[in-house]
């Protein structure tokens, strides 16, 4: 058992080698996506960003208007994401606070020693 | 669990420096239109301020600063401020989110853009806050010593 998953992990990882092999190169002004149009023919997004995201919001970071107001149902996503990571440790973590008998004690531990 | 023992040099530099932290956080989430930033890292400098007074004082001293009962509800109205942001400019005639539909007077539709930008980097900034200090201190929650 322990062969095969180590022969998996070996296969996976150089699954993932060869595919990284496929990208194109970091800066390559030419990679399909900095063209102007995909290879569907549909123009493409990030000229499209690049030169209308401060004409459109008057913001000059344009990560910012990418983030916030292009992709803005992402980042409402993201935010509830953590909400609900909020919510979830205080459902699961928190608990009546007990003194050492195990009996419950109204007072915030003032007594309670561990 | 070690108990918490008073320290005078470690609380006076804490809540010395801790404000700042918060002026910087603050500076990072209203900066976020100019410069690298924006709600989520503003946000979490401000849990990193109070954090700091929380770990440095204790638990029960830093009930003055930040109530634990605040934490989940603040998160929340982060949140609610977000989506009021985008319910807003569905309101007054536009798309979900669409910032140009903001019923403010006497912008232009690229101002109200970047005000709409604003107005979600705030609730972002007050979700991740709340959310980070609410997250430690349910993690603390049955070391009533600490």
């Amino acid at each position: 058992m322990k062969i095969v998953n180590g022969l998996l992990l070996v296969a996976f990882g150089a699954l993932l080698i060869h595919a990284s092999l496929g990208l194109p190169d970091r800066g390559d002004a030419d990679a399909v996506m900095f063209r102007e149009k995909s290879p569907a023919g549909s123009p493409g997004a990030s000229s499209y960003y690049i030169r209308n995201a401060y004409r459109d919001a008057e913001t000059p970071n344009m990560v910012t208007v990418i983030l916030a107001d292009y992709r803005g149902y992402d980042t409402l996503g993201e935010e509830t994401v953590i909400l609900t990571a909020g919510l979830i440790c205080f459902l699961l973590l928190r608990r009546e606070r007990t003194d050492r008998g195990g009996k419950k004690s109204l007072k915030a531990g003032a007594d309670a020693q561990l | 669990m070690r108990n918490y023992r008073f320290n005078p040099i470690i609380l006076t530099v804490s809540c010395a420096v801790s404000p700042f932290i918060m002026v910087f956080g603050l500076y990072v989430v209203f900066h976020g239109h100019y410069s690298p930033g924006g709600g989520f890292q503003g946000g979490t400098l401000l849990a990193a301020a109070l954090l700091l007074v929380r770990l440095a004082a204790g638990f029960d001293i830093a009930q003055l600063q930040f109530k634990r009962i605040l934490g989940t509800p603040l998160g929340s109205v982060g949140v609610l401020v977000y989506f009021g942001t985008g319910f807003l400019a569905m309101v007054s005639g536009g798309q979900f989110l669409n910032y140009g539909f903001l019923p403010f007077a006497g912008i232009t539709e690229a101002g109200l853009r970047s005000l709409g930008i604003l107005m979600v980097e705030i609730g972002v900034g007050l979700a991740v806050m709340a959310i980070l200090v609410a997250i430690y201190d349910d993690l603390l929650d049955g070391y009533p010593n600490d």
